[in-house]
């Protein structure tokens, strides 16, 4: 017996000391939490360049769903729990995060020309002239059509058409019997949803959110017009249940070729484009997005970013990681792997200059233009005291949006009138801002 | 009519209406595995394809992207243990309620299960916050202890219910002869009722594999169960059905195989004292 207890205390201690000479010489690892997007998946496949390049540096990656992702993270950064050293976050919670300083500012000093990023997208992920998200990549909103579609039915759409318009070509075009949709939009809840493009409506019918002492401005004639529009619109030449409908289902319809007009993100295109997964591959042309009454604030703007929390225990070799994936290099790193038709768009000016990256990517002016047009700081006809397209840029909005993104949801099922819609929002909104003490 | 027919016409129907129910239960796994053998395109299409050639790809992919096996193996250490210690916090527990019940037993035992009505979310930050202080973030032991009290209200109550059935004079008879409370348990109760705890034990393993909430909450690379994983598929802009499809198949099949396995033991235990 005393033989057995003393061969377990050898290989115990055994066991203990190898563990902590392990410890001793291990490597630090960098902890990415992201999402589960084409150019997210590549930076994971080509991670090991980063690990060669630096040694005793690994990388773990956290993947989540795009609202679990911003719990989990909004958890950790906000108890300062420290289970991530990079995070990806968006437009909308940069600077938001930066004020209460939850981040590290990016060095963006040397080689890394802060200065080829993109203006608007450099803008909208800065906080007080410091880039605290570096853009890993960035979108617009835009008119996706089949020109086939509309040619046949005696139309055209052009760069910049009023909504009206493309109500009118969504109605030459619709015919439910042969399977074929007039227009897709999203329709489901969420302020990254329905809420996205019902804003850029809004903005364009020269509606806004807060006038400049915060009072919400969900009930005025602007906003019933555009949501008015827009509910209308869908419901007599949309899908049916498009109510559930984000930018997945759109992309799924279309690329089935049961929609003739869909406005949503200019990632799309990449996509619709792609022989592989769409049926309409060759029969897709562009569009800059519509307006109505104005052209501010017609098209969204929206980046995924690299952001490092001042909890992480690793700043300097987070930000060896951030710059390494979001530079000029890992764009060409990326076209040299999987083509220039497949490198992160919406970031850098270089990109769009680069003759490969024009001739691989069709997509590519129209998107360049759109993203270069959208200005976070003058995006409604009235002034507002926020930033954002189609978002505001204060924390009561994830809130306010989300529950008016229901509102309108229940109004395009013909659960309730948009007024009752609108209305039902801005008192919920009024409320909130209350206890924000806003007012 | 004779009564013959019209039993056995019963039996069809009863039969009949078994099958369709397991058909729709059925349904939404059949068409995940087929999924899992589609093209991104075919996975989408309209009208679905019940035909088509399959493929591999997107398991090859799960493959290269996760590393299956230490989620798995998460799953494994997590479930098993989180139902081992259920089982020993919770057989001294039923046995004192079973056989010694008091005023309030029943009382205790319907307050246990309202703690099951409690939405997890509601908790979700004290307990956050109590993982974070006690270093239990993103660990399996946090997890272990997470699903063991998640479990235990069920499983005491479902170890009451077997207990209660045994014949107390087996247990007199037993203290007769000099047993003690621990030899009464050991010796004597947990003997006449393994199929019971065989049953809780395998549901309670079982509610532990398929829980999403905590798991994807609470870790982050370390501890995260295959939950975690099949949550990492999901793609806010792209289609990725036929990946999260192949996912989902390879996480659910070790507990399928596992439940195939033990459905003899789980059915017996599921349906003891059903009737009474």
């Amino acid at each position: 017996m005393k033989y057995f207890a003393k061969t377990a205390l050898v290989i115990a201690t055994s066991c203990a000391a190898t563990m902590l000479a392990t410890d001793a010489l291990a490597d630090t690892v960098l902890t990415v939490a992201t999402v589960n997007n084409g150019q997210m998946i590549q930076m994971q496949k080509l991670t090991p360049e980063f690990e060669k390049a630096n040694p005793g540096i690994k990388i773990k990656w956290v993947t989540l769903p795009e609202t679990q992702l911003r719990q989990n993270l909004t958890q950790d950064i906000a108890n300062k729990s420290g289970l991530y050293d990079i995070m990806t976050i968006g437009m909308y919670n940069t600077p938001i995060w930066a004020k209460r300083g939850w981040l590290s500012p990016i060095n963006t000093s040397g080689k890394y020309d802060v200065k080829d990023l993109i203006p608007s997208i450099r803008q909208g992920l800065s906080y007080k002239d410091k880039l605290y998200g570096a853009p890993f990549y960035g979108e617009s909103s835009m008119v996706m059509y089949r020109k086939d579609l509309v040619e046949k039915a005696g139309m055209k759409i052009t760069d910049r058409d009023k909504w009206t318009h493309i109500e009118k070509v969504a109605k030459a075009i619709n015919d439910p019997k042969k399977g074929i949709y007039g227009i897709c939009l999203r329709g489901k809840a969420g302020w990254g949803a329905n809420v996205a493009l019902v804003t850029t409506i809004v903005n364009s019918f020269g509606g806004r959110w807060f006038d400049m002492k915060w009072h919400p401005q969900i009930d005025t004639p602007e906003w019933k017009k555009a949501v008015t529009f827009y509910v209308n619109m869908l419901r007599k030449y949309g899908p049916p249940g498009a109510t559930s409908d984000n930018f997945n289902q759109d992309l799924a319809l279309f690329e089935q070729g049961k929609c003739g007009i869909w406005v949503d993100a200019t990632i799309a295109a990449s996509f619709v484009s792609n022989p592989t997964e769409s049926k309409v591959a060759d029969k897709v042309a562009f569009a800059q997005a519509p307006y109505e009454v104005t052209k501010k604030g017609s098209n969204w703007l929206w980046s995924w970013a690299l952001a490092i929390p001042v909890t992480s225990k690793h700043q300097a070799d987070a930000q060896k990681f951030v710059r390494w994936a979001t530079s000029k290099g890992y764009i060409k790193l990326v076209a040299k792997h999987y083509g220039w038709a497949s490198v992160p768009t919406g970031t850098r000016e270089s990109t769009y200059a680069n003759p490969n990256f024009q001739k691989a990517a069709v997509f590519a002016k129209a998107e360049f233009t759109a993203i270069k047009s959208a200005n976070p700081d003058d995006s409604t006809l009235k002034p507002v005291p926020y930033k954002g397209v189609q978002f505001v840029s204060i924390p009561e909005f994830q809130s306010i949006g989300t529950i008016t993104g229901q509102m309108i949801s229940a109004a395009l099922a013909g659960k309730m009138s948009v007024d009752q819609a609108l209305e039902n929002a801005q008192k919920i909104a009024e409320r909130q801002m209350r206890a924000s003490g806003y007012y | 009519m004779t009564l013959t027919q019209q039993k056995k016409l019963k039996t069809v129907l009863i039969g009949s209406l078994a099958w369709i129910i397991a058909l729709v239960l059925f349904f939404p796994i059949f068409w995940m595995f087929l999924t899992s053998f589609k093209t991104e395109a075919q996975a989408i299409a309209f009208p679905p394809e019940l035909f088509f050639k399959p493929t591999l790809e997107n398991f090859a992919i799960v493959q290269e992207r996760s590393d299956y096996l230490y989620h798995a193996m998460n799953s494994v250490v997590i479930s098993f243990g989180a139902t081992i210690i259920a089982l020993i916090i919770a057989i001294p527990a039923a046995y004192s309620m079973a056989f010694f019940p008091g005023k309030r037993t029943k009382d205790i035992l319907l307050w246990m299960l309202s703690t099951k009505m409690l939405p997890s979310v509601g908790v979700l930050v004290p307990i956050y916050l109590l993982s974070r202080d006690y270093g239990l973030l993103d660990t399996r032991t946090g997890l272990i202890i997470i699903f063991t009290l998640m479990n235990l209200p069920i499983i005491v109550w479902m170890l009451f219910s077997y207990f209660k059935d045994l014949p107390k004079e087996i247990l007199e008879a037993a203290r007769m002869d000099g047993a003690t409370p621990w030899t009464e348990v050991t010796q004597v109760v947990m003997p006449l009722s393994v199929g019971g705890i065989i049953s809780t034990g395998l549901l309670s393993i079982i509610l532990c594999w398929n829980e999403a909430f905590w798991s994807i909450n609470l870790t982050a690379t370390n501890a995260a169960p295959l939950t975690a994983m099949i949550a990492s598929y999901s793609s806010p802009e792209g289609l990725f059905w036929a990946k999260l499809s192949a996912a989902s198949t390879l996480a659910c099949a070790p507990i399928i195989i596992f439940g195939w396995f033990c459905q003899k033991q789980l059915v017996q235990g599921l349906t003891f004292g059903a009737v009474k």
